[in-house]
């Protein structure tokens, strides 16, 4: 079996809150160009499919909620999209999924943006549809407000509701975003001098969406972008996120702790996919693990111990956190792969240390059991996870069903 | 004493949605692949312009309520273009319109600072405004704003941005592996905004990037726009075609700005201007009416006269006279999501003048069209093209401009293998680019960050 998919979470120094004082860290440049570009070329050595890009609308911050005034640990970052777009003309094969927050802004926007992202790249574009629960980050907008909460309140009702409301929001914002795609169909541009029509309006469409939460008009100004539609993910912890993806997403990043809660996501998922009727449609579950891998100078736990040290805590994390050797690392990726899990999502503890060692340790280890690909197979990012590229909804609709509203 | 002689500007806008784009052409590309962006920024980097332009429309414009089809359709996402012509380009100034009414300050700000710093401070923003409810459609806040209001929010918008970008001042990030500090202030980024349109409060996300602020171009006409521009803008996106016109404009936005203790080299006047250039002035002449007749087909003209007449003229013919009832005065239903058509004069008044010019030269519908459409045009050799933007600039009618080429992606080239060489020779155009960020293209101070918000908004955060 070499189907087995890899992706690389990029943040800042590392996911390891001391990571940017490694050695080989290089924290004075996380807010320039080139650094993001190294990254995603280090990564593309590894042939994974795509990096993922963080993002958010307030400072890192060590809780959920508010602001905790370090100064010890990185803060501040750029727009995830626009880096992608940077760095996407000086690569070749690897996907871009940046994360994009739909829960203050316009899914118009976004839509157009993941769509030109895919004409950048040439089809190698995704986004992961983030909402934003955080009360600090809804102050930053004005528009609605979202009031204070933590993850430990989440069992309390008003609590669930909150979150099954943004998440509903989210649900009507990717399908928003994805009919904006289609809202041009592929050979939409005729330039037909005879008649002097550039288009063929009959095949541009509005998507007349009308939610709880959103109403667009659509069509969208880009025409539909190289790969249809591009890929959507989505971090999800639980069951509210679960349906959302199940019903919204390609691929699904998930957090299990070992082969057996791996299956028991899988199975949640599958439940919730086959609720929204995508049954029979592809959805990848990728497991997220945090990495601190062996190298010749020091062990993966080593590191692990001494960046808590540094930074006066011990790291935890949602996902879960491995150190060890690329070679058990491959063990845990093939045993999770038998319960289910389709890919990896990484997150390096530091950088470019740990992903340095996925490029070039791990990818090795897991080509040698012919668990991995040894190189590129496909030149769109739909292509390497295996997914046609889609037709277009509206290009077979009889007129009459066209405006029929979510 | 005389006057030493003014340094042009100039600048490539990426042809857009609009006729003046010549698509019937076998030399016209693609309008969006990244291909043709590309090719386009280089050229214009390989010339030392000064930027690249990107106009943008948020809604597809319809006509008689059908999509309009016979101009270029479709465009990218501003932001994200620009972040990735910034991967194939070093020096060439990244430009673009983003609207105020249908997006928030904390996300623009975000976006522009983040293009300042993945550009290497080469980021501008063209700020326009809008109000009508056709576009808000596809927005969740909807078309709520009334039209009088449009400016305010748009000053209102301007300043909430300019209080995020100035939120970091520039000394925040250390970054100091032996001390552990990477910050030097536990709360950087503190900002609060209240005023009529907005009520925001917290912590920027994007330390100050290389220009500190975007650089900020305005492009309305109107007397509320160019006082707009006289407050707050680096830049000004104008259209007017003649010397005097030209003159008249710039001595009036350069007027208004002792008022805002601001001296005129604080703000540039950057007209839009096309160009065609043929070996002899005959033949740049003869070519230019191919490239109008191209541009305006006669079905063209009759949406344009429809625009005007806010009538249904399909059963016209463009090679007949003008219609002879008068355009319905009031509300425009016939062509949306077209600025034109929005700012559009007395109609009736128009029309009359429209009738007069076809009086007198005996014109046709559509050739009357090609008559009052016509725009700045730089027509002639490359060697009368050169003098006369050069004679513009020395006689304060612009700073430069803006070239709207007819071919995409490669129209541009003739331009710059052509003219730009004389204009060098003349002494008023750059060989090398002297700085790397825009603001020292455009010959613009960086600005200095403003006071910080009160202590109390960060103890409270």
């Amino acid at each position: 079996m070499t189907d087995l998919h890899l992706a690389v979470a990029l943040d800042g120094a590392g996911w390891h809150p001391a990571a940017w004082r490694e050695p080989d860290a290089r924290p004075a440049d996380v807010f320039n160009p080139g650094y993001w570009t190294d990254l995603a070329l280090e990564a593309e050595r590894s042939l994974a499919d795509f990096v993922t890009i963080e993002d958010s609308f307030g400072l890192q911050t060590t809780g959920f909620q508010g602001q905790d005034q370090r100064t010890d640990q990185v803060r501040g970052r750029l727009d995830a999209v626009l880096i992608a777009a940077r760095v996407a003309p000086r690569t070749s094969h690897i996907g871009f999924v940046p994360t994009a927050l739909v829960t203050h802004t316009e899914p118009f926007h976004v839509s157009k943006a993941i769509a030109t992202l895919d004409y950048v790249s040439t089809g190698r574009a995704g986004v992961r549809a983030q909402i934003s629960g955080r009360a600090v980050e809804s102050d930053h907008f004005g528009r609605r407000y979202i009031p204070e909460f933590d993850p430990g309140d989440i069992g309390k009702i008003e609590v669930t509701e909150l979150i099954t409301e943004l998440f509903d929001e989210a649900g009507e914002y990717v399908e928003i975003v994805r009919r904006l795609w289609d809202s041009w169909e592929d050979d939409a541009e005729i330039r037909d001098a005879a008649t002097g029509r550039f288009i063929d309006r009959d095949k541009l469409h509005y998507i007349d969406f009308h939610g709880k939460y959103l109403s667009v008009k659509g069509p969208s100004i880009v025409p539909r972008p190289p790969q249809g539609q591009p890929i959507v993910a989505a971090l999800a912890h639980s069951a509210i996120p679960y349906r959302f993806a199940a019903r919204s997403a390609d691929v699904v990043f998930v957090t299990p702790t070992d082969s057996r809660s791996a299956a028991e996501i899988v199975a949640q998922v599958g439940v919730e996919q086959a609720l929204a009727g995508r049954a029979r449609q592809r959805l990848h579950v990728f497991a997220d693990l945090v990495v601190f891998l062996d190298t010749e100078a020091e062990s993966g736990a080593d590191r692990k111990r001494r960046l808590d040290q540094l930074d006066g805590a011990t790291y935890t994390s949602d996902a879960h956190i491995f150190t060890g050797s690329a070679g058990r690392l491959a063990d845990l990726l093939a045993d999770w792969q038998r319960a289910g899990i389709t890919g990896y999502r990484l997150r390096p503890g530091a950088l470019p240390d740990d992903l340095q060692a996925i490029s070039r340790s791990l990818v090795p280890e897991l080509q040698s059991r012919g668990l991995y690909r040894t190189a590129y197979e496909a030149m769109t990012l739909r292509g390497l996870l295996g997914l046609d590229r889609p037709a277009n909804r509206y290009a077979t609709a009889p007129a009459l069903l066209e405006g029929a509203s979510a | 004493m005389t006057k030493p002689r003014k340094q042009v500007h100039l600048a490539a806008h990426f042809p857009g949605v609009n006729n003046t784009t010549v698509w019937s052409d076998p030399r016209s590309g693609s309008h969006i692949d990244f291909e043709s962006f590309v090719r386009f920024a280089q050229v214009a980097e390989r010339a030392k312009f000064d930027f690249l332009f990107l106009a943008e429309g948020l809604r597809l414009r319809e006509q008689n309520g059908k999509i309009y089809d016979l101009d270029v359709v479709g465009r990218p996402d501003t932001f994200t273009i620009l972040a990735a012509l910034a991967a194939v380009t070093d020096k060439l100034g990244l430009t673009g319109t983003i609207n105020s009414t249908f997006n928030e300050p904390y996300d623009v700000a975000r976006q522009f600072a983040t293009l300042d710093h993945l550009s290497g401070g080469r980021g501008a923003w063209n700020v326009v405004t809008s109000w009508d409810a056709f576009t808000g459609e596809n927005f969740r806040r909807g078309g709520y704003l009334p039209k009088e209001q449009r400016y305010d929010r748009a000053e209102s918008f301007l300043q909430a941005a300019n209080t995020l970008f100035d939120s970091w001042s520039g000394v925040e990030v250390l970054a100091d592996k032996a001390t552990g500090r990477f910050l030097n202030d536990e709360a950087p980024g503190a900002f609060a905004v209240r005023d009529e349109f907005f009520d925001i409060e917290g912590h920027f996300n994007v330390p100050r990037s290389p220009q500190g602020r975007p650089v900020i171009f305005q492009a309305g006409d109107s007397d509320a726009g160019r006082e707009f521009a006289a407050a707050s803008a680096d830049a000004i996106f104008s259209r007017h075609g003649t010397l005097e016109a030209g003159q008249a404009f710039y001595a009036d936005v350069k007027r208004r700005l002792p008022a805002y203790g601001r001296t005129p080299e604080e703000l540039l006047v950057l007209p839009a201007a096309t160009f065609v250039l043929g070996d002899t002035e005959a033949e740049a002449q003869d070519y230019a009416h191919e490239v109008r007749r191209a541009q305006v087909s006669g079905q063209t003209a009759i949406k344009f006269a429809e625009q005007l007449w806010n009538r249904d003229l399909s059963e016209y013919d463009p090679d007949g006279p003008l219609p002879e009832i008068d355009p319905l005065v009031g509300e425009n239903t016939i062509a949306r999501g077209r600025a034109s058509v929005r700012i559009n004069e007395d109609p009736i008044d128009v029309a009359n003048r429209w009738r007069e010019i076809a009086a007198a030269k005996g014109l046709s519908l559509r050739e009357v069209v090609v008559e009052v459409t016509s725009r700045q045009n730089f027509i002639g050799t490359p060697d009368t093209v050169a003098a006369t933007i050069d004679e513009y600039v020395q006689a304060d009618a612009s700073d430069g401009f803006i070239l709207v080429p007819h071919i995409t992606p490669d129209g541009l080239a003739e331009f710059a293998d052509k003219v730009v060489p004389i204009l060098q020779e003349r002494g008023v155009f750059r060989t090398e680019y002297e700085g790397s960020t825009l603001r020292e293209h455009l010959g613009l101070s960086i600005p200095s960050p403003r006071e910080r918000v009160g202590a109390g908004d960060r103890a409270s955060a």
